[in-house]
């Protein structure tokens, strides 16, 4: 019984997931416009994870809707930043024997989006 | 000249990638369900790496879906609110496994190759 309690779990949680779908579509369309701008690679995927932290800790910090968080934290932030094009990044750096530049990203992505979200529930309080 | 298909494939693959995420994170809430997708995910795209060759391909699945499948800023506010030993735990097994996934990825795109 207890897959059928979860299919049935899944299908009430529909419309929020097309929430998180359309703001996900929304998302990566602003990181695809980020990655065209600054030509794509490390400095791009940089970029949009610490802006979309940035952006995220201010949204979290206004404490607002179910839906509002749905569509524009889980869908459009967690969509805009990724995780995965960043591990690439860092694990190429590192198979060149870069390791430098490989802890360079690791830790400085790490710093720069924890003092985002800082920054971003910060200038939240503010507003 | 520009493919104007690209931006609707990003579209489409961010709009099933972040669906796919949300969904994960109802079955591991929190902390645990990030760390999933973004191990998962950086497993994906690291074997994706030179092995899809079209570019409306590599458009829609690594750009539009595994790129928002994962997450870094979700990561980075479950991080921050989980403070100093928790948060450092989050890290240090998100950065562990996460990198170990996409080195195991890399190595397996090659074989396929």
């Amino acid at each position: 019984m207890g897959v059928i309690a979860d299919v049935v779990g899944v299908l009430d949680a529909l419309p929020t997931a097309l929430l998180v779908g359309l703001g996900g579509s929304l998302g990566a369309l602003a990181r695809y416009a980020v990655d065209v701008a600054l030509d794509g690679g490390r400095r791009s995927t940089f970029a949009v994870n610490v802006l979309g932290s940035l952006a995220l800790g201010a949204l979290v910090a206004v404490a607002p809707a179910d839906a509002t968080l749905a569509l524009a934290g889980t869908g459009f932030c967690g969509a805009f930043t990724t995780f995965s094009s960043f591990a690439v990044n860092v694990t190429r750096a590192f198979d060149t024997g870069d390791y430098r530049l490989a802890a360079v990203d690791a830790l400085g992505t790490l710093a720069s989006a924890l003092v985002g979200v800082g920054i971003g529930s910060w200038l939240a309080a503010l507003g | 000249m520009a493919d104007r298909l690209l931006p609707a494939l990003v579209a489409l693959g961010g709009f099933l990638g972040a669906t796919a995420r949300y969904l994960v994170g109802t079955l591991a809430v929190g902390p645990s369900g990030t760390l999933l997708v973004n191990v998962a995910g950086s497993f994906a795209l690291a074997a994706a790496v030179g092995n899809v060759r079209s570019t409306r391909a590599r458009t829609f699945l690594m750009t539009g879906l595994l790129s928002s499948f994962t997450t870094y800023s979700t990561f980075a506010m479950e991080t921050a609110s989980l403070g100093l030993p928790l948060g450092l735990a989050n890290v240090a097994a998100t950065y562990a496994l996460g990198f170990a996934a996409a080195s195991l990825g890399l190595f397996a795109g090659r074989r396929w190759a």
